[in-house]
């Protein structure tokens, strides 16, 4: 996340108050998390099965957006062209704060299966915008993309939205999951 | 009507437009001049013989190792009247290709041609709108052609795979592979 | 002549007003495109004058790697072209080498093809009729036919593994063989299809008087426009000529199926229009049933065999070229291979992709239309990006 001013950003201490108004705040974000339909390939598919009855991320609050500007979630989902990456890095720049990236698939991932002689292809989507979680696959079954958003729920749980930054427990993809790790 | 027959009446009324024919192969193809394709295919469709009214595909093909070296462009016909198929050939040089449209008997080409354009290089004239359609407006060069080498960048971005992801995958290190080893029954494995 | 009231009450006459032609910028990233298409509309208003596609937001290189890896390796890459159908795909192209290297496979592994287009087929056309009910406003349908094609995805992971991409339709042969109790589970599914899920997309969509009006008078196409445009498939049979290649010039055994070739018939509006091109797809669902019926009691009474008996060991076709067509789910799918005899490579793969075709008649149908319209013509035209770009 860049940085952002504001009066009551980032300005206070770890203390009672304050980490649980962080905790109620993270929780309604990760809650509702709405993510923009940015479905480019085969990823889009497997998005929309998503979507779908059988799996349905609807109970995670998940409510597709058609416009980035009211949404806070991007799934970049499929191989991003390199025509197209100038598109994603503007509609990336639209979306308000706070905003969280999805790679899904191999191809936003690193370029997947067209890494080796794609010349139009976009080897990982990271080389435009910055990406919280990726999710392998090709294209990454329902259940793993579902898992991706999990992950990115328990990151965001650990956001610090009032209190000044320091040490977090950062939630890369094992910090959360290592026995050690104190909540 | 079979492959000589159709070559038969395309000499007949070309003469030594139509270049050559091969008919030894699965499908027989005709060579025609490139000057005289526009009309060859105008007989095509209008003739009420042969009837072509529907272009399948364009193709364009590469040979730098041909003698001479040439690019060819590949028009597969048919004809929903009599259905039969049959292959128009088009040989051009490696550079400054020029090739009349057909884009006025089968309307199909127009898309077909650009795409020709964008990734061979090889210009129609005539083309009513002839410019780029897969790649960037500001792509440079024909990607599909035999001698085409990957740039670094394009607008900041990487588009050869990095070095060290290409290196250590051609040291043979399996890259994201698990501990499956499943090698498919019908391929070749050089030992 | 004019009174105050028509300049809104401010005395402006209405011959004062400037009207202008707007130029709107549709895509590349929108909720009912299909895919990444762009397409610029110059507009009076709402009425369209003038459309221009733009492709190529998902050209991935398909043809270039079909040069630099060998003849099986390329069958994943054709799963990806057209994603939402890739059975087809992968078929058509094996189809190709099989007849450039003059392989014949067994009736067994023809009866397992066919199966497997079929359903793919219904599979792609839920997922066309759904996505289209959905672009013109129709939510529900779309969720129910989604639920349906997960039947339909779980029939294939259980055969080879996988629900979207399969690499299946091997030149040769097939990956995997159908698995024990996979005739059970198809009749299965096939009495749910026939009972549940047919029934309910015709009453909830098809039959749908707010459908039918958006859609029955719109995107006209005559049959010789299309034909010039190279429509095939459900765009071509749509406006009247029935040709389907299962039944011209069939291939993996489709002569031994009796099946009707379902064609527009232009019944609440003019023949050629939107709603008859998904009124095609949404019936070719049955008719697919009825070929998945035939071939299931086929496959019960065969006796199994090996799917992997003429798989080469080494796919090197001799010099030659070939240019071989199969009936994907949208269209006449084609392709042109060139083999050089030497490598182990295709020397060129040239792909003639349906939605190709379908999209460039777009600027023609159009014209004249209001701007929601146009979403129903891009819908009905059922365009996948992934493979106009290839």
């Amino acid at each position: 996340m860049t940085e952002v001013g504001g009066i009551i950003q980032n300005r206070f201490g770890d203390n009672l108050a304050f980490t649980t108004v962080d905790n109620v705040v993270n929780w309604a974000r990760k809650s509702s998390l709405w993510p923009m339909t940015f479905g480019l390939a085969c990823c889009a598919i497997e998005m929309m099965a998503t979507g779908g009855t059988r799996y349905d991320w609807n109970r995670f609050g998940m409510i597709p957006r058609g416009t980035p500007r009211q949404s806070d979630l991007m799934i970049v989902a499929g191989t991003v062209t390199l025509k197209m990456a100038t598109r994603l890095k503007r509609l990336y720049e639209q979306m308000p704060e706070p905003k969280y990236v999805i790679s899904m698939g191999s191809c936003a991932n690193n370029g997947g299966p067209y890494w080796k002689h794609g010349y139009h292809v976009l080897k990982g989507v990271d080389e435009v915008v910055p990406v919280d979680v990726y999710v392998p696959g090709c294209p990454p079954r329902p259940e793993a993309l579902l898992y991706g958003v999990m992950k990115l729920q328990e990151k965001i749980q650990e956001d610090r939205v009032l209190r000044r930054r320091g040490e977090t427990l950062g939630s890369l993809a094992g910090a959360s999951m290592a026995p050690e790790a104190s909540k | 009507m079979d492959a000589s027959s159709i070559h038969g009446r395309l000499k007949d009324r070309f003469g030594e437009k139509i270049v050559a024919f091969q008919s030894e192969t699965l499908q027989p193809w005709a060579v025609v001049a490139p000057d005289a394709i526009a009309d060859v295919a105008a007989f095509a469709k209008s003739d009420p013989a042969l009837a072509f009214d529907n272009l399948l595909c364009l193709s364009a093909v590469d040979y730098p190792k041909e003698d001479p070296p040439r690019m060819e462009v590949v028009y597969h016909l048919f004809s929903y009247e009599h259905r039969h198929v049959f292959v128009l050939k088009v040989h051009v040089p490696r550079e400054g290709a020029h090739v009349p449209t057909v884009e006025g008997t089968w309307a199909v080409a127009n898309w077909h041609e650009r795409e020709a354009y964008d990734l061979f290089g090889i210009v129609f004239d005539g083309h009513s709108d002839l410019r780029r359609i897969l790649l960037p407006d500001d792509w440079i060069g024909h990607p599909l052609r035999k001698d085409w080498v990957d740039p670094d960048f394009y607008n900041g971005m990487h588009v050869k795979p990095t070095q060290q992801m290409a290196e250590r995958a051609m040291a043979g290190e399996k890259i994201g592979v698990g501990p499956f080893d499943f090698t498919p029954p019908n391929r070749h494995v050089e030992e | 002549m004019s009174t105050d009231l028509q300049g809104g009450g401010y005395g402006w006459r209405v011959d004062d007003i400037d009207t202008d032609e707007m130029i709107l910028n549709m895509g590349p990233q929108h909720p009912s495109t299909h895919g990444v298409l762009r397409i610029e509309l110059r507009t009076d208003g709402e009425i369209v004058r003038a459309a221009r596609p733009h492709i190529g937001y998902l050209h991935r290189c398909f043809e270039k790697h079909a040069e630099s890896v060998d003849y099986p390796g390329v069958i994943p890459y054709t799963d990806r072209m057209d994603y939402v159908a890739s059975m087809g795909n992968s078929l058509g192209y094996a189809l190709a080498v099989e007849k450039l290297m003059g392989i014949e496979v067994s009736p067994y592994v023809q009866t397992i093809r066919v199966i497997m287009a079929e359903l793919q087929r219904i599979a792609s056309h839920c997922i066309a009729v759904g996505t289209y009910g959905m672009d013109i406003g129709a939510f529900t349908p779309f969720l129910h036919l989604l639920r349906d094609r997960e039947k339909i995805l779980d029939l294939f992971e259980w055969t080879c593994g996988a629900r979207l991409l399969y690499n299946y339709n091997w030149v040769g042969g097939v990956s995997h063989d159908v698995p024990d109790g996979f005739v059970k589970a198809c009749r299965q599914f096939l009495r749910e299809f026939d009972a549940v899920t047919y029934p309910e997309m015709i009453d909830l969509l098809i039959k749908n008087k707010i459908f039918i009006k958006r859609t029955a008078n719109i995107g006209v196409c005559a049959p010789e426009l299309a034909v010039s445009y190279d429509l095939t498939g459900p765009n071509l049979r749509g406006s009247g000529p029935p040709r389907d290649l299962r039944r011209d010039e069939p291939y993996i055994g489709y002569e031994n199926y009796e099946f009707d070739v379902v064609v527009g018939e232009g019944r609440f509006g003019p023949r050629g229009s939107c709603f008859d091109r998904n009124w095609v797809r949404a019936l070719e669902m049955k008719e697919s049933a009825k070929i998945l019926h035939q071939a299931v009691d086929r496959i019960e009474k065969m006796e199994r065999a090996d799917v992997h008996e003429k798989v080469p060991k080494r796919v090197k076709p001799a010099k030659g070229e070939v240019y071989a067509r199969s009936e994907a789910p949208r269209g006449q799918l084609g392709y042109y291979i060139v083999a050089d005899g030497t490598g182990v490579n295709p020397y060129r793969v040239k792909v003639k992709s349906p939605c190709f075709t379908a999209m460039s008649i777009f600027h023609v149908l159009a014209r004249g239309m209001m701007i929601a319209d146009i979403i129903a013509l891009i819908g009905s035209l059922d365009v996948v990006l992934g493979e106009i770009d290839r």
